[in-house]
């Protein structure tokens, strides 16, 4: 303050990383004008978070300077960027879940009392100070587990403001919130920047980043590309220069030509792992040569009813035939057995054994068959072949078949649960949010996958958190709400609106008859 | 860790630990002379303990060979996610079941009386494990606390047995009746009452860990045992059925701990003893297979370490009056050390890479 408006509130020039085998940041200017949003663009592995981690003193730049209010300054560890007035939320909560939301805020810096005992009036006093100045509505006595993540951000944000941070760094904070959370952050973020703060948003998802920002910065590779004023600027452009090509942010695919029906459902019931009901009597059928959506914002069933199709949790009542088969309630490999593949909407948790190599992560459902074992003896030949010819055909970056799946980028480790479930043959996929946490250039290879699948005639559902992946690729659209289809809809016809409203349980659209299903 | 990528950074896996015994040799060092013993003296005492004559190379090769048996169980628990502190009761019923089996069955043939003697141990053992592996996977409940209460009760169990129903009658001592010739291992040098211990036990034993890496790592049983322990619901995602891997490693890791109780009963002891305490086989074992990072071929490896620390310390005392406690003291270092390959790692220019290896990979994720 009292400088003159010229000089930015943050200057980063020349800022050069290297890490064994890789340029993470490669003389990177960055520049943040006080009172801002500036979003920091890029693929996985572009280099923003090493940029933002040199900022926030967790690693050390090789060269370059970091000038705050205009003068250059020395950020050799956290504290240092603390007390400089730089605040960084980090992707994965920093939190106490235990704790209450007064204690997470003061947490580091407690007030006390006669020395020792931490003194909880002044501490509570203090959140609600904060959180009336910044008009952060929080409950300071909640303890931070029960809080939604939504909350629990807030908590974040609040607790870098308390530590008097000026420039705010908020790295991917959108990758964990519902829409609804999104619009509420997007509101703070205004309100902030109202109150003098600059902020840096760091996010790979153009359609945000265009809805929030003032000026972009983007980075590939390391390099920074260039940096943009957000009004003026399109999708098409921030995507092309994120990846370095023109990307088909929407896929191109033809009318869909749906063949006989693949998959039924029947009046489906299933319970979440509280024994509560999560899917509530749901009915469709998906045919060969057709997407089917099921769009619904999170926790709505859609994690049960994949489940329960694909074996892993059994139904409590109802029925799932795939290709006239009834296979309720049988396990996995059975249903796998009968023509079906899963794209776990989890990819760490299901998708991959991160400490497998890629080869080993190949044949996490085939290999007790041939030709990768005979007589219960693994052919590894074989299987280091197959993983091979995947690893080229579906483009997957990685130094060799041999290395830990845990070791790859998200977007590569998706590839490899891709390739292998479109490799073996399906009639039925079951995508669940099969681009969750890809970028641009990933998201168009997968959409790609599902569309040529497709055209191959076979059947897919596509379970997405991402009314636009919906919106682009399904033929059909059912929307979940608390554990039933609310409706079916036709992605031509229907509006974004309409769908909103759905999802929301606010409005019902036409009912089951146009599953296709005699079943009601 | 997959056999691929570990050849890549096999000198890596070899130096920390190789690092870490001279390490905790040099701390045992220090301890040595602060109870006025010569370390020199000392180790040289060790190495002539274990290596010097062939009656110290036999006892140290008798020490090592349950050793590999009860890493091998430890590893192969270890490899479907499973803690198994049961080895040390399944190695007791092990020993019980062989040495009934010698002793109770006369006239057969050695290619019959010997397999089926050895054979009961390792039934004996992997049922023993069977009990918390089944209560795991059909209950969940946790087999470490399971698997210490079945130690007791083979413990107190083999006490009674041998107190009363399979006691010698002739003998004071609560001693089981000793086995059949045709149950007995061979001895190398000069048959079974040869002073040289050793036997076909090692024979045995190094098989059993050959056999157990080629499970773990060329057949399917053992793919779904290694998917279950490193994501069980990855596993469980990909359709494989997680309570029979994990049912299935405790039974094979039992039978390796009952394995390691019929070599005992069929090479050295040839009855039952009876026992006053926990020998520890089973809890070394934990360390051999951690130390091996549940590698078959390093259990053979730890488990020989383990065998020249034991019987070194031994030979220290009587050669170079050094307390066994002591001795003590390095083998615990040498573990300790081992253990914690980050210390080690820590004074090796590799931490440097290995971390940032990671911070690469951070950004890549």
């Amino acid at each position: 303050m009292g400088k003159p408006q010229s000089v930015p509130v943050l200057e980063m020039r020349g800022i050069t990383k290297q890490f064994p085998g890789v340029l993470a940041n490669d003389n990177v200017d960055f520049k943040l004008e006080k009172g801002e949003i500036h979003a920091l663009l890029g693929e996985n592995g572009a280099g923003k978070t090493t940029l933002m981690k040199i900022l926030y003193g967790l690693y050390e730049a090789d060269e370059g300077t970091i000038l705050v209010d205009g003068e250059e300054v020395s950020i050799q560890e956290p504290n240092d960027a603390i007390s400089l007035g730089i605040g960084m939320v980090h992707q994965h909560f920093m939190l106490i879940p235990p704790f209450t939301v007064a204690e997470n805020l003061v947490l580091g810096a407690e007030p006390r009392k006669h020395g020792i005992f931490m003194d909880m009036e002044s501490a509570i006093a203090r959140a609600n100070e904060i959180s009336e100045a910044y008009g952060l509505a929080i409950d300071p006595h909640a303890k931070v587990m029960d809080i939604s993540v939504g909350m629990q951000q807030r908590v974040e944000i609040l607790k870098a403001l308390l530590r008097g941070a000026e420039i705010l760094v908020l790295d991917e904070p959108t990758a964990v919130l519902t829409p609804q959370e999104v619009t509420e952050l997007f509101e703070i973020m205004r309100n902030l920047t109202r109150q003098g703060k600059s902020i840096i948003f760091i996010s790979h998802k153009l359609k945000e980043v265009l809805d929030i920002s003032d000026h972009v910065t983007v980075l590939r590779r390391g390099k920074s590309i260039g940096t943009v004023a957000t009004p003026g600027t399109t999708q098409q452009e921030l995507a092309k220069m994120m990846v370095g090509r023109d990307v088909e942010l929407v896929v191109e695919k033809g009318p869909a030509s749906p063949g006989e029906s693949i998959l039924e459902i029947d009046t489906l019931h299933v319970l979440d792992h509280r024994h509560l009901p999560a899917v509530r009597g749901v009915s469709f059928s998906v045919r060969a040569g057709e997407i089917l959506g099921i769009a619904g914002v999170d926790g709505n069933g859609q994690s049960e009813l994949v489940e329960a199709i694909t074996g892993m949790r059994r139904p409590s009542s109802g029925r799932v035939v795939i290709n006239g088969r009834d296979v309720t309630g049988v396990p996995p490999r059975q249903v796998f057995e009968s023509g079906v593949v899963h794209i776990p909407s989890d990819r760490h948790r299901h998708g991959l054994i991160l400490d497998f190599t890629l080869a080993e992560n190949m044949v996490l459902q085939t290999y007790y068959r041939p030709p990768f074992s005979k007589r219960g003896e693994l052919d590894w030949e074989t299987i280091h072949q197959e993983a091979r010819r995947l690893i080229e055909e579906f483009d997957v970056r990685t130094p060799s078949e041999k290395v830990a799946a845990g070791s790859l980028s998200g977007g590569n480790q998706q590839k490899v649960i891709v390739a292998r479930e479109l490799s073996r043959k399906p009639e039925l996929i079951v995508a669940a949010q099969p681009t969750r946490g890809l970028d641009v250039g990933a998201i168009e290879f997968v959409h790609r996958k599902l569309i040529e699948a497709r055209d191959d005639g076979k059947a897919v559902l596509l379970v997405s958190l991402e009314l636009d992946e919906i919106m682009a690729l399904a033929d059909r659209i059912a929307v979940i709400y608390e554990g039933e289809i609310v409706g079916i809809a036709d992605p031509d016809t229907v509006t974004e609106e309409e769908l909103g409203l759905m999802m929301a349980g606010a409005m019902r659209g036409p009912q089951h008859k146009a599953a296709g299903g005699e079943s009601r | 860790m997959s056999m691929n990528s570990k050849s890549k950074a096999w000198w890596r896996e070899l130096l920390v630990p190789v690092i870490a015994v001279l390490v905790g040799l040099a701390i045992g060092a220090v301890f040595m002379l602060f109870t006025g013993a010569n370390p020199l003296d000392a180790y040289g005492a060790l190495l002539s303990g274990c290596f010097g004559s062939p009656v110290n190379l036999s006892e140290t090769i008798v020490y090592v060979t349950p050793l590999i048996c009860t890493g091998l169980s430890i590893a192969v628990a270890f490899r479907a996610g499973l803690f198994n502190i049961g080895a040390e009761g399944q190695m007791i019923v092990g020993m019980l079941a062989s040495a009934i089996v010698g002793y109770t069955l006369t006239g057969l043939p050695r290619i019959i009386h010997l397999p089926l003697t050895i054979l009961s141990g390792m039934v004996a053992g992997g049922l023993w494990a069977a009990v918390p592996g089944y209560l795991k996977a059909k209950f969940g409940v946790h087999e470490v606390v399971n698997s210490i209460m079945m130690n007791y009760i083979a413990l107190y169990f083999s006490h009674y047995l041998v107190n009363g129903p399979i006691k010698d009658p002739n003998l004071a001592s609560p001693y089981s009746p000793e086995i059949a010739d045709a149950a007995k291992l061979w001895r190398f040098v000069g048959g079974h009452g040869s002073e040289f211990r050793v036997n076909s036990g090692i024979i045995i034993a190094v098989v059993a860990a050959i056999l157990i890496y080629r499970l773990l790592y060329k057949t399917t049983k053992g793919y779904e045992i290694r998917a279950v322990g490193l994501n069980p619901e990855a596993a469980r995602y990909a359709g494989i059925d997680v309570s029979a891997a994990m049912a299935r490693s405790m039974l094979i890791a039992g039978s390796m701990a009952g394995l390691a109780g019929a070599i005992q009963v069929c090479g050295i002891q040839y009855k039952f003893l009876d026992l006053f305490a926990f020998e520890g086989f089973g809890f070394d074992g934990i360390a051999v297979a951690l130390l091996a990072k549940g590698n078959p071929y390093g259990i053979l490896a730890a488990a020989s370490l383990f065998g020249v620390l034991n019987r070194g310390s031994q030979m220290m005392q009587l050669l170079a009056t050094v307390p066994k406690e002591t001795a003590g003291i390095i083998q615990a270092s040498v573990v300790f050390l081992v253990a914690a390959e980050g210390i080690v790692e820590g004074w090796l220019p590799i931490r440097r890479m290995a971390k940032l290896d990671v911070a690469g990979k951070e950004e890549t994720r």
